[in-house]
Protein backbone atom coordinates (compact mmCIF):
# COMPACT_ATOMS: atom_id res chain seq x y z
CA UNK A 1 0.00 0.00 0.00
CA UNK A 2 2.88 2.54 0.75
CA UNK A 3 6.27 1.78 -0.57
CA UNK A 4 9.37 4.28 -0.16
CA UNK A 5 12.07 3.87 -2.28
CA UNK A 6 15.75 5.33 -2.13
CA UNK A 7 14.18 8.74 -1.64
CA UNK A 8 16.23 12.20 -1.09
CA UNK A 9 15.69 15.35 -0.27
CA UNK A 10 17.34 18.47 0.69
CA UNK A 11 16.22 22.21 1.38
CA UNK A 12 17.80 25.08 -0.76
CA UNK A 13 17.80 28.31 1.26
CA UNK A 14 17.58 30.53 -1.71
CA UNK A 15 17.68 33.87 0.20
CA UNK A 16 20.42 32.84 2.68
CA UNK A 17 23.02 32.01 0.49
CA UNK A 18 21.54 29.39 -1.24
CA UNK A 19 22.85 27.08 1.43
CA UNK A 20 21.69 23.56 0.44
CA UNK A 21 20.51 21.18 3.55
CA UNK A 22 20.67 17.94 3.06
CA UNK A 23 17.63 16.05 5.00
CA UNK A 24 17.27 12.62 3.74
CA UNK A 25 19.71 9.94 1.96
CA UNK A 26 18.07 6.44 0.88
CA UNK A 27 15.35 6.68 2.52
CA UNK A 28 12.97 2.97 1.79
CA UNK A 29 10.42 0.94 3.67
CA UNK A 30 6.89 -0.16 3.27
CA UNK A 31 3.51 -0.65 4.64
CA UNK A 32 0.89 -3.44 3.76
CA UNK A 33 -2.73 -3.68 4.51
CA UNK A 34 -3.41 -3.97 8.01
CA UNK A 35 0.27 -3.32 9.11
CA UNK A 36 0.67 -0.56 11.49
CA UNK A 37 4.62 0.83 11.19
CA UNK A 38 6.50 3.07 13.19
CA UNK A 39 9.06 5.74 12.34
CA UNK A 40 11.39 6.58 14.93
CA UNK A 41 14.46 8.09 15.63
CA UNK A 42 15.77 11.27 17.87
CA UNK A 43 14.17 14.81 17.03
CA UNK A 44 15.37 16.33 14.02
CA UNK A 45 16.26 12.92 12.36
CA UNK A 46 13.35 13.36 9.59
CA UNK A 47 10.52 11.91 10.96
CA UNK A 48 7.97 13.77 10.48
CA UNK A 49 10.07 15.15 6.93
CA UNK A 50 9.62 11.94 5.78
CA UNK A 51 5.80 11.14 6.46
CA UNK A 52 4.81 14.98 4.79
CA UNK A 53 6.64 13.55 1.81
CA UNK A 54 4.28 9.96 1.68
CA UNK A 55 1.70 12.83 2.01
CA UNK A 56 2.81 15.07 -0.88
CA UNK A 57 3.46 17.88 0.98
CA UNK A 58 6.94 18.11 0.86
CA UNK A 59 8.37 17.49 -2.98
CA UNK A 60 10.87 14.52 -3.32
CA UNK A 61 13.85 15.25 -5.16
CA UNK A 62 14.74 12.00 -5.98
CA UNK A 63 14.01 8.36 -5.45
CA UNK A 64 9.90 7.39 -5.67
CA UNK A 65 7.51 7.07 -2.78
CA UNK A 66 3.96 5.11 -4.26
CA UNK A 67 0.43 5.28 -2.25
CA UNK A 68 -2.00 2.35 -3.70
CA UNK A 69 -1.25 3.21 -7.28
CA UNK A 70 -0.30 7.10 -7.10
CA UNK A 71 4.08 7.76 -7.41
CA UNK A 72 3.66 11.29 -4.84
CA UNK A 73 7.00 11.84 -6.84
CA UNK A 74 5.53 12.54 -10.17
CA UNK A 75 1.92 12.83 -9.74
CA UNK A 76 0.33 16.19 -10.69
CA UNK A 77 -1.72 18.14 -8.02
CA UNK A 78 -5.41 16.84 -8.96
CA UNK A 79 -3.44 12.98 -8.66
CA UNK A 80 -2.72 14.30 -5.01
CA UNK A 81 -5.63 15.81 -4.08
CA UNK A 82 -7.68 12.81 -5.30
CA UNK A 83 -5.58 10.36 -3.45
CA UNK A 84 -5.68 12.81 -0.23
CA UNK A 85 -9.29 12.67 -0.43
CA UNK A 86 -10.09 9.04 -0.78
CA UNK A 87 -7.35 6.67 -0.26
CA UNK A 88 -4.52 8.76 2.23
CA UNK A 89 -5.89 10.56 5.81
CA UNK A 90 -3.17 12.67 7.14
CA UNK A 91 -4.02 13.59 11.47
CA UNK A 92 -1.11 15.75 11.68
CA UNK A 93 -0.14 17.78 15.30
CA UNK A 94 -1.94 20.58 14.24
CA UNK A 95 -5.65 21.73 13.73
CA UNK A 96 -5.68 23.75 10.42
CA UNK A 97 -9.07 24.77 9.67
CA UNK A 98 -11.50 27.64 8.64
CA UNK A 99 -12.00 29.64 11.90
CA UNK A 100 -15.63 29.53 13.40
CA UNK A 101 -16.57 26.65 11.53
CA UNK A 102 -18.88 23.81 14.07
CA UNK A 103 -16.91 21.08 15.21
CA UNK A 104 -19.18 18.97 13.63
CA UNK A 105 -18.82 19.96 10.40
CA UNK A 106 -15.06 20.53 10.40
CA UNK A 107 -15.23 16.65 11.22
CA UNK A 108 -17.96 15.41 8.30
CA UNK A 109 -16.12 16.93 5.80
CA UNK A 110 -14.13 14.68 4.80
CA UNK A 111 -17.13 12.49 4.18
CA UNK A 112 -19.28 15.31 2.27
CA UNK A 113 -15.91 15.33 0.15
CA UNK A 114 -16.22 12.14 -0.92
CA UNK A 115 -20.33 12.53 -1.72
CA UNK A 116 -21.54 11.11 1.62
CA UNK A 117 -25.04 12.86 1.85
CA UNK A 118 -24.90 15.48 4.80
CA UNK A 119 -27.05 13.52 7.10
CA UNK A 120 -24.87 10.23 7.34
CA UNK A 121 -21.65 12.04 6.97
CA UNK A 122 -23.04 13.82 10.51
CA UNK A 123 -24.20 10.90 12.23
CA UNK A 124 -20.59 9.23 11.49
CA UNK A 125 -18.85 12.59 12.97
CA UNK A 126 -21.22 12.39 15.94
CA UNK A 127 -20.00 9.03 16.68
CA UNK A 128 -16.72 9.52 16.11
CA UNK A 129 -16.85 12.80 18.59
CA UNK A 130 -18.70 10.73 21.33
CA UNK A 131 -16.04 7.95 21.07
CA UNK A 132 -13.47 10.51 21.84
CA UNK A 133 -15.20 12.68 24.67
CA UNK A 134 -15.82 15.35 23.20
CA UNK A 135 -19.04 16.58 24.92
CA UNK A 136 -21.87 17.56 22.68
CA UNK A 137 -22.29 21.11 23.97
CA UNK A 138 -18.66 21.47 22.16
CA UNK A 139 -20.28 20.30 18.49
CA UNK A 140 -21.94 23.78 17.32
CA UNK A 141 -18.36 25.35 18.45
CA UNK A 142 -15.04 26.21 16.10
CA UNK A 143 -12.35 23.81 17.56
CA UNK A 144 -10.14 26.98 17.34
CA UNK A 145 -11.50 27.68 20.76
CA UNK A 146 -10.68 24.22 22.24
CA UNK A 147 -7.96 23.50 24.63
CA UNK A 148 -4.60 21.92 22.86
CA UNK A 149 -6.06 18.05 24.04
CA UNK A 150 -9.45 18.64 22.96
CA UNK A 151 -8.45 19.96 19.06
CA UNK A 152 -6.37 16.67 18.96
CA UNK A 153 -9.41 14.73 19.65
CA UNK A 154 -10.81 17.09 17.01
CA UNK A 155 -8.36 16.33 14.40
CA UNK A 156 -8.22 12.68 15.11
CA UNK A 157 -12.07 12.64 14.73
CA UNK A 158 -11.83 14.25 11.16
CA UNK A 159 -9.06 11.74 10.38
CA UNK A 160 -11.07 8.64 11.13
CA UNK A 161 -14.46 10.31 10.05
CA UNK A 162 -14.13 8.83 6.40
CA UNK A 163 -12.16 5.16 6.19
CA UNK A 164 -9.05 5.66 4.40
CA UNK A 165 -7.17 2.24 3.28
CA UNK A 166 -3.42 4.08 4.07
CA UNK A 167 -2.85 6.64 7.28
CA UNK A 168 -0.52 8.88 8.58
CA UNK A 169 -0.46 9.56 12.23
CA UNK A 170 1.84 12.18 13.74
CA UNK A 171 1.66 11.66 17.36
CA UNK A 172 -1.62 10.93 17.97
CA UNK A 173 -1.57 10.18 21.62
CA UNK A 174 0.61 13.28 22.48
CA UNK A 175 -1.21 15.64 24.83
CA UNK A 176 -4.36 13.03 26.04
CA UNK A 177 -5.35 11.07 28.83
CA UNK A 178 -4.95 8.09 29.50
CA UNK A 179 -8.90 7.38 28.74
CA UNK A 180 -8.31 9.17 25.59
CA UNK A 181 -4.80 7.52 24.59
CA UNK A 182 -6.92 4.23 25.03
CA UNK A 183 -9.92 5.22 22.44
CA UNK A 184 -7.38 6.86 19.76
CA UNK A 185 -5.28 3.37 19.80
CA UNK A 186 -8.04 1.44 19.91
CA UNK A 187 -9.17 3.07 16.88
CA UNK A 188 -5.87 2.66 15.14
CA UNK A 189 -6.53 -1.27 16.07
CA UNK A 190 -10.20 -1.25 14.84
CA UNK A 191 -8.43 0.37 11.98
CA UNK A 192 -5.61 -2.06 11.44
CA UNK A 193 -8.26 -5.23 11.31
CA UNK A 194 -9.97 -3.47 8.67
CA UNK A 195 -6.85 -3.42 6.64
CA UNK A 196 -5.68 0.20 6.67
CA UNK A 197 -1.78 0.46 6.24
CA UNK A 198 -0.99 2.82 8.57
CA UNK A 199 2.50 5.02 9.53
CA UNK A 200 2.80 6.51 12.45
CA UNK A 201 5.35 8.57 15.08
CA UNK A 202 4.54 7.46 18.29
CA UNK A 203 7.06 8.78 21.06
CA UNK A 204 4.76 7.11 23.87
CA UNK A 205 6.53 3.78 23.69
CA UNK A 206 3.70 1.72 25.05
CA UNK A 207 1.40 2.92 22.56
CA UNK A 208 4.13 1.84 19.81
CA UNK A 209 4.28 -1.71 21.32
CA UNK A 210 0.66 -1.92 21.38
CA UNK A 211 -0.46 -0.84 17.89
CA UNK A 212 2.97 -1.03 15.73
CA UNK A 213 3.79 -4.22 13.80
CA UNK A 214 7.27 -3.03 13.31
CA UNK A 215 9.73 0.11 13.50
CA UNK A 216 11.65 1.81 11.30
CA UNK A 217 14.27 3.76 12.45
CA UNK A 218 14.73 7.38 10.10
CA UNK A 219 18.31 7.96 11.67
CA UNK A 220 19.36 5.61 9.00
CA UNK A 221 18.86 8.16 6.30
CA UNK A 222 19.82 11.35 8.13
CA UNK A 223 22.70 12.29 5.30
CA UNK A 224 25.20 12.98 8.28
CA UNK A 225 25.13 9.37 9.27
CA UNK A 226 25.17 7.76 5.67
CA UNK A 227 27.75 9.67 4.44
CA UNK B 1 -13.72 -5.59 19.41
CA UNK B 2 -13.03 -6.41 15.57
CA UNK B 3 -16.13 -7.37 15.21
CA UNK B 4 -17.90 -4.09 16.55
CA UNK B 5 -15.04 -1.95 14.65
CA UNK B 6 -16.93 -3.90 11.42
CA UNK B 7 -20.09 -1.72 12.45
CA UNK B 8 -18.02 1.12 13.64
CA UNK B 9 -16.20 2.02 10.76
CA UNK B 10 -17.60 0.83 7.17
CA UNK B 11 -15.10 -1.04 4.59
CA UNK B 12 -14.40 1.84 2.21
CA UNK B 13 -15.46 -0.21 -0.45
CA UNK B 14 -18.92 -1.61 0.62
CA UNK B 15 -20.67 2.04 1.29
CA UNK B 16 -17.35 4.31 0.28
CA UNK B 17 -17.01 3.47 -3.03
CA UNK B 18 -13.30 4.88 -4.86
CA UNK B 19 -12.76 7.46 -7.25
CA UNK B 20 -16.74 7.56 -7.42
CA UNK B 21 -16.54 11.85 -7.41
CA UNK B 22 -16.70 13.21 -10.67
CA UNK B 23 -14.98 16.26 -9.70
CA UNK B 24 -11.41 14.47 -9.89
CA UNK B 25 -9.50 12.02 -11.55
CA UNK B 26 -12.08 10.77 -13.65
CA UNK B 27 -12.48 13.93 -16.07
CA UNK B 28 -10.89 13.88 -18.96
CA UNK B 29 -10.84 17.46 -20.50
CA UNK B 30 -10.38 20.49 -18.06
CA UNK B 31 -12.33 22.73 -17.70
CA UNK B 32 -9.67 25.98 -18.77
CA UNK B 33 -6.86 25.76 -20.58
CA UNK B 34 -4.52 28.46 -20.35
CA UNK B 35 -2.10 28.56 -23.11
CA UNK B 36 1.01 31.19 -23.42
CA UNK B 37 -1.49 33.82 -21.83
CA UNK B 38 0.82 36.83 -22.42
CA UNK B 39 -0.24 40.57 -22.12
CA UNK B 40 1.89 43.87 -22.72
CA UNK B 41 0.96 47.40 -21.73
CA UNK B 42 3.48 48.87 -24.23
CA UNK B 43 7.09 48.08 -23.35
CA UNK B 44 5.92 46.60 -19.72
CA UNK B 45 4.66 43.27 -19.03
CA UNK B 46 1.13 42.78 -17.61
CA UNK B 47 1.73 38.64 -18.00
CA UNK B 48 3.85 36.90 -19.91
CA UNK B 49 3.34 33.16 -21.35
CA UNK B 50 1.13 31.63 -18.25
CA UNK B 51 -0.10 28.41 -19.03
CA UNK B 52 -2.02 25.64 -16.70
CA UNK B 53 -5.11 23.41 -16.43
CA UNK B 54 -8.06 23.95 -14.56
CA UNK B 55 -10.16 20.30 -13.88
CA UNK B 56 -13.40 20.38 -12.81
CA UNK B 57 -13.99 20.95 -9.23
CA UNK B 58 -10.31 22.54 -8.46
CA UNK B 59 -9.90 25.73 -6.53
CA UNK B 60 -6.43 27.61 -8.14
CA UNK B 61 -5.14 30.45 -5.87
CA UNK B 62 -2.56 33.43 -7.76
CA UNK B 63 -0.54 34.59 -5.48
CA UNK B 64 1.90 37.88 -6.00
CA UNK B 65 2.62 41.20 -4.67
CA UNK B 66 0.81 43.98 -5.90
CA UNK B 67 1.58 44.64 -9.86
CA UNK B 68 2.86 40.71 -10.29
CA UNK B 69 0.31 40.66 -12.90
CA UNK B 70 -2.28 38.44 -10.86
CA UNK B 71 -5.26 40.70 -11.80
CA UNK B 72 -4.17 41.37 -15.63
CA UNK B 73 -4.31 37.51 -15.60
CA UNK B 74 -7.44 37.19 -14.18
CA UNK B 75 -8.69 39.68 -16.46
CA UNK B 76 -7.64 38.48 -19.78
CA UNK B 77 -8.85 35.15 -18.38
CA UNK B 78 -11.97 36.33 -17.26
CA UNK B 79 -12.84 37.83 -20.86
CA UNK B 80 -12.14 41.44 -20.17
CA UNK B 81 -9.35 42.01 -20.79
CA UNK B 82 -7.88 40.66 -24.05
CA UNK B 83 -4.19 38.85 -24.29
CA UNK B 84 -1.62 40.00 -27.00
CA UNK B 85 -0.80 36.02 -26.99
CA UNK B 86 -1.90 32.70 -26.53
CA UNK B 87 -5.32 30.81 -26.08
CA UNK B 88 -7.48 30.78 -23.35
CA UNK B 89 -10.12 27.64 -24.07
CA UNK B 90 -13.33 27.13 -21.99
CA UNK B 91 -15.32 23.60 -21.83
CA UNK B 92 -18.15 24.38 -23.45
CA UNK B 93 -21.74 22.40 -23.03
CA UNK B 94 -22.09 22.12 -26.91
CA UNK B 95 -19.25 22.21 -28.62
CA UNK B 96 -16.51 21.20 -26.19
CA UNK B 97 -12.74 23.65 -25.47
CA UNK B 98 -13.32 26.50 -27.49
CA UNK B 99 -10.58 29.45 -27.54
CA UNK B 100 -12.23 32.42 -25.99
CA UNK B 101 -10.35 34.67 -26.96
CA UNK B 102 -10.89 33.79 -30.60
CA UNK B 103 -14.37 32.94 -30.10
CA UNK B 104 -17.44 34.69 -31.83
CA UNK B 105 -18.29 38.06 -29.98
CA UNK B 106 -22.13 37.06 -29.03
CA UNK B 107 -20.42 33.26 -27.95
CA UNK B 108 -18.07 34.99 -25.82
CA UNK B 109 -21.01 37.39 -24.15
CA UNK B 110 -22.67 34.42 -23.55
CA UNK B 111 -20.17 32.92 -20.81
CA UNK B 112 -20.68 35.47 -17.63
CA UNK B 113 -24.11 35.15 -18.11
CA UNK B 114 -24.08 31.58 -18.07
CA UNK B 115 -21.44 29.71 -16.98
CA UNK B 116 -18.77 31.81 -15.74
CA UNK B 117 -18.99 34.38 -13.06
CA UNK B 118 -16.85 37.32 -11.27
CA UNK B 119 -16.60 37.88 -8.02
CA UNK B 120 -14.81 41.65 -7.62
CA UNK B 121 -12.62 43.21 -4.77
CA UNK B 122 -15.37 45.58 -4.27
CA UNK B 123 -18.78 44.11 -4.02
CA UNK B 124 -20.58 47.17 -5.11
CA UNK B 125 -18.65 47.36 -8.27
CA UNK B 126 -20.20 43.61 -8.56
CA UNK B 127 -23.66 44.70 -7.82
CA UNK B 128 -23.58 47.76 -9.78
CA UNK B 129 -22.26 46.57 -12.97
CA UNK B 130 -24.51 43.95 -13.52
CA UNK B 131 -27.63 45.92 -12.31
CA UNK B 132 -28.53 43.67 -9.03
CA UNK B 133 -32.39 43.90 -8.42
CA UNK B 134 -31.29 46.04 -5.39
CA UNK B 135 -32.44 49.59 -5.33
CA UNK B 136 -30.05 51.68 -6.32
CA UNK B 137 -30.89 54.30 -4.44
CA UNK B 138 -30.20 51.40 -1.19
CA UNK B 139 -26.38 51.12 -2.24
CA UNK B 140 -25.76 54.93 -3.33
CA UNK B 141 -27.60 56.70 -0.37
CA UNK B 142 -27.10 54.24 2.53
CA UNK B 143 -23.97 52.53 1.92
CA UNK B 144 -24.24 51.79 5.47
CA UNK B 145 -27.08 49.52 5.28
CA UNK B 146 -25.44 46.86 3.90
CA UNK B 147 -22.05 45.37 5.57
CA UNK B 148 -19.38 44.72 3.29
CA UNK B 149 -19.14 41.46 4.38
CA UNK B 150 -23.26 41.18 3.59
CA UNK B 151 -22.48 43.09 0.76
CA UNK B 152 -20.16 40.56 -0.67
CA UNK B 153 -21.91 37.61 0.46
CA UNK B 154 -24.76 39.14 -1.93
CA UNK B 155 -22.33 39.62 -4.70
CA UNK B 156 -21.29 36.06 -4.12
CA UNK B 157 -24.90 34.67 -3.90
CA UNK B 158 -26.22 36.77 -7.54
CA UNK B 159 -23.44 35.60 -9.11
CA UNK B 160 -24.47 32.03 -8.62
CA UNK B 161 -27.98 32.10 -9.66
CA UNK B 162 -27.18 31.31 -12.85
CA UNK B 163 -25.77 28.21 -12.40
CA UNK B 164 -22.29 28.93 -12.70
CA UNK B 165 -19.55 26.14 -13.63
CA UNK B 166 -16.34 28.97 -13.38
CA UNK B 167 -15.73 31.68 -10.87
CA UNK B 168 -13.29 34.40 -11.00
CA UNK B 169 -12.48 36.02 -7.78
CA UNK B 170 -10.32 39.11 -7.45
CA UNK B 171 -9.80 39.58 -3.78
CA UNK B 172 -12.78 38.36 -2.33
CA UNK B 173 -11.84 38.59 1.06
CA UNK B 174 -9.78 42.22 0.43
CA UNK B 175 -10.92 44.74 2.60
CA UNK B 176 -13.09 42.60 4.57
CA UNK B 177 -12.95 42.39 8.18
CA UNK B 178 -11.36 39.49 9.92
CA UNK B 179 -14.16 38.30 11.35
CA UNK B 180 -16.27 38.43 8.60
CA UNK B 181 -13.26 36.62 6.11
CA UNK B 182 -13.97 33.61 8.01
CA UNK B 183 -17.72 33.01 7.55
CA UNK B 184 -17.13 34.26 3.69
CA UNK B 185 -14.29 31.21 3.40
CA UNK B 186 -16.41 28.83 4.83
CA UNK B 187 -19.43 29.76 2.43
CA UNK B 188 -17.16 29.74 -0.60
CA UNK B 189 -15.63 26.26 0.15
CA UNK B 190 -19.43 24.67 0.80
CA UNK B 191 -20.64 26.42 -2.38
CA UNK B 192 -17.37 24.98 -4.53
CA UNK B 193 -17.92 21.58 -2.86
CA UNK B 194 -22.13 21.31 -3.46
CA UNK B 195 -22.60 22.84 -6.68
CA UNK B 196 -19.48 21.82 -7.80
CA UNK B 197 -17.72 24.85 -8.98
CA UNK B 198 -14.43 25.59 -10.08
CA UNK B 199 -12.54 28.53 -8.91
CA UNK B 200 -9.80 31.06 -9.74
CA UNK B 201 -8.83 33.31 -6.94
CA UNK B 202 -6.67 36.45 -6.95
CA UNK B 203 -5.24 37.28 -3.58
CA UNK B 204 -2.30 37.95 -1.48
CA UNK B 205 -3.54 36.68 1.67
CA UNK B 206 -1.53 33.66 2.17
CA UNK B 207 -3.69 32.44 5.02
CA UNK B 208 -6.69 32.66 2.53
CA UNK B 209 -5.54 30.31 0.12
CA UNK B 210 -4.07 28.11 2.60
CA UNK B 211 -7.55 27.37 3.38
CA UNK B 212 -9.72 27.78 -0.18
CA UNK B 213 -7.16 27.05 -2.99
CA UNK B 214 -6.37 23.39 -3.84
CA UNK B 215 -3.30 24.63 -6.15
CA UNK B 216 -1.49 27.47 -5.87
CA UNK B 217 0.34 29.64 -8.55
CA UNK B 218 2.71 32.15 -7.61
CA UNK B 219 3.50 35.19 -9.67
CA UNK B 220 6.19 37.68 -10.04
CA UNK B 221 7.25 40.90 -12.26
CA UNK B 222 4.22 39.30 -15.05
CA UNK B 223 5.54 35.54 -14.65
CA UNK B 224 4.86 32.37 -13.14
CA UNK B 225 7.78 31.34 -10.65
CA UNK B 226 6.05 28.84 -8.90
CA UNK B 227 2.96 26.17 -9.25
CA UNK B 228 2.29 22.82 -7.48
CA UNK B 229 -0.48 21.63 -4.51
CA UNK B 230 -1.11 24.91 -2.31
CA UNK B 231 0.74 23.56 0.66
CA UNK B 232 3.56 22.48 -1.20
CA UNK B 233 4.28 25.44 -2.10
CA UNK B 234 3.76 26.90 0.77
CA UNK B 235 5.34 24.43 2.96
CA UNK B 236 8.22 23.33 0.86
CA UNK B 237 8.86 26.72 -1.28
CA UNK B 238 11.61 25.71 -4.22
CA UNK B 239 11.78 29.44 -5.80
CA UNK B 240 13.61 32.53 -3.81
CA UNK B 241 10.20 34.67 -4.76
CA UNK B 242 8.08 32.27 -2.86
CA UNK B 243 10.57 31.54 -0.04
CA UNK B 244 10.73 35.41 0.53
CA UNK B 245 6.91 35.12 0.09
CA UNK B 246 6.46 32.67 2.99
CA UNK B 247 9.02 33.66 5.37
CA UNK B 248 7.17 37.39 5.45
CA UNK B 249 4.03 36.28 6.72
CA UNK B 250 3.33 37.60 10.13
CA UNK B 251 2.39 34.56 12.57
CA UNK B 252 -0.69 35.76 14.60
Amino acid sequence: MITVENVQKSFTLHNQGSAVIPVMVGATLTGKPGECVALVGASGAGKSTLMRMVYGNYRIASGSIRVDRTDLATAVPREILALRRHTLGYVSQFLRVVPRVPTRDVVSEPLLAVGVDRKTAEARAVEVLTRLNIPERLWPRSPTTFSGGEQQRVNIARGFAHRYPAMLLDEPTASLDAGNRDTVLTLIEEAKAAGVAILGIFHDADARARVCDREVDVSAFTPERAA
Amino acid sequence: MTVSSAEHLPEPAAEIPLHQGREEGTAMTPLLQAAGVSKFYGQRIGCADVSFDLWPGEVMGIVGESGSGKSTLLNCLAGHQSPDAGAVRFDTRDRGLIDTVTMSEPERRMLPRTDWAFVHQHARAGLRMDRVEIAAARIDDRPSAFSGGMQQRLQIARNLVTGPRLIFMDEPTGGLDVSVQARLLDLMRGLVREMDLSAIIVTHDLAVVRLLADRLMVMKDGHVVETGLTDQVLDDPQHAYTQLLVASVLQV
